[in-house]
Order: structure tokens, then sequence, then C-alpha cells
């Protein structure tokens, strides 16, 4: 953008793809630490290796016992390469699963944290099946026989973030995007020119409430005060309220309810007619 | 990420109504840059008999390549809604009327159920010609309610992908088919009805990272680009030339991520073969 763009309106669809993407946005391990007692991390695929930019664990929700896996960027520079600038590769799919499994095999819920810009577009993530470990994940979570909880805390970055998302209950934080195609790549598509952005984020309708009225979210979690980077203590403590809600109502369904649940929820998304 | 390159919206929409309304008997053939005879061309399924280079083809002729006769469409009348009111260079609307009028079809799949090798099987098609083949609520649903029709007469599914990816004009709703499908294949998994995917050219983001790779077998036609992120948008990340033959059927089957590339002429058999085996002769 350049340096005469106005400020975009604080509620646009522009202003929450900033805020999504703000600097000092909590990651997953800032909510990790705060709201997760006892958390011991667990790493790698036993495939190939260890992705950074998703970590995974358990430990403790408020005394519930939860395995916790979300896709996690840098703060600065030294970090951001680190976790890759939370692009996953298909390792840390399936580490991801392979945690996920492991829960499900001691009959533990899951929480899983979204906040991607997307699966790492590179050769070696093509070379070792990109498009086959996000597919695999959709296919198995939607069997796994524990609650799941699936949170948007930042950037839902397209199939990169949904490969961890197929939830019982899928949240989203007030500030956060989801969506198919980001505002840039969709602006270089359509206008051929990435500045054109804030149009893009306006017309693919990624915001919190418009996800919500579509029915792709099942609730919204405020965040205090000017976002969840002004207030990450605040913020974290209204996510442990919402997931610590979620859990408490799947606690009582069956195995086969559960998988029962997840299913219809994502069988009933799609808006369509039957022309006569 | 960018699963609509420039290149790939490009390719999908232009390139296939370019070859198909080629005017003349005669035409180039993008492999071998040979003259070959259209007629000539048509009788061997769109395969280039100099080089095997496989031409692109419509909805219509992969259903009559597979089937042994009738086929009964399912479906037929569902349509977008337009659920963003989704405006770009034009508006959604206006793009999903032009297509239809151009492809006679009311979204980018056509599924369909008959015999194949006296077998009932249910055959889901994908038409690139209509917005490069992209995936959005229509082609969620029609997928899913296919695999139901699996699951309750308890026949086999083919899948033939040709597609950019996730349709952007849906935004999530069109993410959301990928879990939706993918929710519904697990469900034939479950009953171990055989679920054939079959890649053709191209096939990459939100449906190679869904239903195409989920396959009990994945096959692919010679040559197709199949991946998760287009070419144009690695290349861009990695700021380097691809390497000849990244992302293509062959690149996949060597990284181990197909059961096979099929030359088309033996698609049919390579199916009708794999189902003998998986639920039994006759
Ligand atoms: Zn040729």
């Amino acid at each position: 953008m350049s340096s005469q763009t106005p400020a975009p309106a604080p509620d646009s669809a522009w202003a929450r793809v900033q805020l999504a993407r703000h600097p000092k946005r909590p990651h997953s391990l800032d909510y990790i630490q705060r709201l997760i007692a006892g958390f011991h991390e667990l790493h790698g695929d036993r495939r190939f290796a260890d992705d950074a930019a998703i970590v995974g664990g358990f430990g403790y929700l408020r005394d519930r016992p939860v395995m916790v896996i979300g896709q996690q960027k840098g703060r600065d520079t030294k970090q951001k390469l680190h976790r890759n600038f939370g692009m996953p590769k298909p390792e840390g799919y399936r580490k991801a699963l392979r945690l996920m499994q492991l829960a499900a095999k001691f009959r533990r819920p899951i929480v899983t944290l979204l906040d991607t810009p997307g699966a790492y577009p590179g050769i070696d993530a093509e070379e070792r099946g990109q498009a086959e470990a996000i597919a695999y994940n959709l296919r198995e979570m939607a069997r796994l026989p524990v609650p799941i909880v699936s949170v948007v805390i930042g950037e839902g970055g397209s199939g990169g973030a949904l490969g961890l998302g197929v939830g019982n209950r899928i949240l989203i934080l007030e500030n956060a995007v989801y969506s198919v195609i980001s505002p840039e790549s969709c602006a270089a598509i359509i206008w051929r020119d990435a500045a054109h952005a804030e149009k893009a984020a306006a017309a693919l309708r990624l915001t919190a409430p418009e996800l919500l009225q579509f029915g792709l979210v099942d609730a919204i979690v405020e965040e205090p005060g000017e976002g969840a980077h002004a207030e990450p203590d605040a913020a974290s403590f209204q996510l442990g309220n919402a997931l610590a809600g979620a859990l408490d109502e799947l606690s009582h369904l069956s195995p086969e309810q559960l998988m029962e649940d997840r299913y219809r929820k994502f069988r009933s998304m799609g808006s369509f007619f039957q022309e006569v | 990420m960018a699963w609509f390159t420039r290149e790939k919206s490009g390719v999908s929409a232009d390139e296939g109504e370019k070859k198909v309304k080629t005017e003349g008997l005669w035409l180039k053939c993008d492999g071998c840059s040979q003259v070959i005879w259209r007629k000539g061309l048509e009788e061997q399924h769109n395969v280039c008999d100099k080089c095997g280079f496989h031409f692109k083809i419509e909805v219509a002729a992969r259903l009559k390549m597979l089937f042994d006769g009738e086929y009964e469409e399912f479906d037929q009348g569902l349509a977008s809604s337009d659920p963003l009111g989704f405006v770009d260079s034009r508006p959604y609307k206006e793009r999903l009327e032009s297509m239809k009028k151009a492809t006679g079809l009311p979204d980018a799949i056509v599924c369909a159920a008959g015999e194949l090798h006296r077998r009932r099987v249910q055959i889901c098609a994908m038409e690139l010609k209509f917005i490069g083949g992209s995936m959005g609520a229509v082609v969620g649903e029609k997928i899913t309610r296919a695999v139901e029709r699996c699951l309750a007469e308890k026949s086999p599914l083919i899948v033939i992908s040709a597609s950019g990816g996730a349709r952007m004009q849906e935004g999530a709703i069109s993410l959301m088919q990928m879990a939706k499908i993918s929710a519904a294949l697990m469900k034939l998994d479950e009953a171990g009805i055989p679920f054939i995917s079959v890649l053709t050219d191209p096939t990459t983001g939100g449906v190679t990272a869904s239903f195409a790779m989920l396959g009990d077998l994945n096959i692919a036609e010679p040559g197709a680009l199949i991946g998760f992120a287009g070419p144009r948008v690695i290349e861009q990340t990695i700021r380097q030339k691809l390497p000849d033959g990244f992302q293509r059927s062959e690149f996949l089957l060597e990284h181990g991520f197909l059961d096979a590339v099929v030359p088309r002429r033996e698609m049919k058999d390579y199916i009708g073969a794999a189902f003998d085996f998986f639920c039994g002769k006759g």
C-alpha cells in the first residue's frame, strides 16, 4: 500500500486483516503459555522431520486434559525464519494428525489453533505431498472419536488453516479472518494488482461476523479493547472461557455422537439452489 | 494461499476454449508441435498418436469413454446462489450465466450413474472450462450427494478431477467444501466402498488437497499438472525457475503420491480391473 492510502475504517474487512496480522498479536504459544497448565510439547511426525510452523503438546486447560495443536508464527526475524512465517509443510500436518490420533487413543479432547498465511508453497513441500497431507488430515479428523474445538486466532489462510480445522466447534476471535485465498492473491487475479487487496478483503467476506452469518463458524470470541495484541492476558482469559465452555458442552457426547455432530456440521455448509 | 494464480485462471477457461474452438481440420500438437488431423485425434480419445500428448477433453467425452452405454445424470439443476454477492471485474452472477451458456452446464461438475464393465458405478467429472473447474458449493454438494448414493446402493465411486482449486467467488464457503467432501469420503472408507480418484490436467489447490488425493487409488493421466500450490506461486516464493517436469504426473509417481500413471485409452480397463479386485467379479 502506498503511504498516501488513508487508514481503513476500524471495522472494515481490511482493518480486520491488519489486526489479524498485527506484529504484536498473540500467537499459538502465547495462548498456550497463558492457558495450558503443565504443557509438554511433543515433536515430529515420525516420518521425516519436526515442523516448527506447527506446535503441539498436552496439558490442562483449567483442569481439563487437552491436546493442543496450533500453527505458530515467529515474532522477530530469527523466529519468523525458524517458524517459516507460520507456513506449515507436510510434516507439520502429519505431526498434527499424529498428536490428534494420540489424543483420541486415550480419549482426550483436542484444541486446534489456526493462524497461518497458508500452507508453504515450495518445492520440498510439493515433493513431500503438501496436498496429500492436508487432504488426509481433513478425512482423518472427521473420524476422530473425541471432542475437537478449533479456533481461528489470527489468519485463517485457506487449506493450510483448514488442515487443522475440522472441529465439532469452530470459534473465531473477533479480529481474526478465515478465507479461501489471501486478499492480495485475490486482488492479483481480479485487478492484476495486489494493491487492491483492500477491495478484495471486503469482497471475500472473511470477517468473523460474516463467517458467523454464513454458518461457517459457531461463535465469535470477543477481544478486549483495541484487540488481542493490546491486552494479550485479557484476550487469553476470554479465549479460555470460550474453550472451557465448548469442551464442557461436548464432554457429554459419545464417540459416535461426536463424529456425527462433526459430520452434520460440515455437511450443511454450502449455498445453492435447484433450477427448475 | 493463492490457489488461483493469474496463470491458472488463464489456463483454465481460455485455453480450454481455444482448443475446442480452433477451426479447421488440422491442429498443432502441444506435445510434439506436429500438425495432426483433428478427426483422427478425436478417434484416439484426443491423445496424439505421435507423442502421446493428452489433450484436454470435455466432461461429456469423459463419461462416454468410461460408461458402457447409457447413463443417468443427477442434480443437473443445482446452481450457485452467489452467497457473497461477489463482484470483481463483473458480477459473479453474470459470470455464472455466461459460463452456463458457453458450456451448457450450470456449474463445474457432472455427476452420473451407469455401468462400467457391467458394474454399476457413480462417476463425478469436473469441467475445466467452467471457471477453471473451480470448486464452490455446487461442486461440493454434488460430489457429497454422489458419495451418499454410493453408500446407499453400495456402488463404487470415481471422481475425475480437472480444477484450479476452490472457487474464490464463494469465499470460505468454497473452502469448507474440502472438509465436507473429505468427511463424506471418510464414511465411504468406513463402509469399505472403493473410490478411485482420477487426476487430469490440471488438478491443483483445494481439489488436490481434498478428495483428489483421497482415493483408494489415485491415478493420473500422463503429463498432468498436479500440485497444491500453482507453479507461478512457487516460483514467486522461491525466486527461481522450477525444474522441467515438476508437479507433473510422472513427478508425483516418482515421489510416491500416485498409484499409477494411466494413459487415457487404458483408463476404463484399469478402473474395471481395480473394481474387479476390490469387489469381486460379476
Ligand atoms: Zn504430439
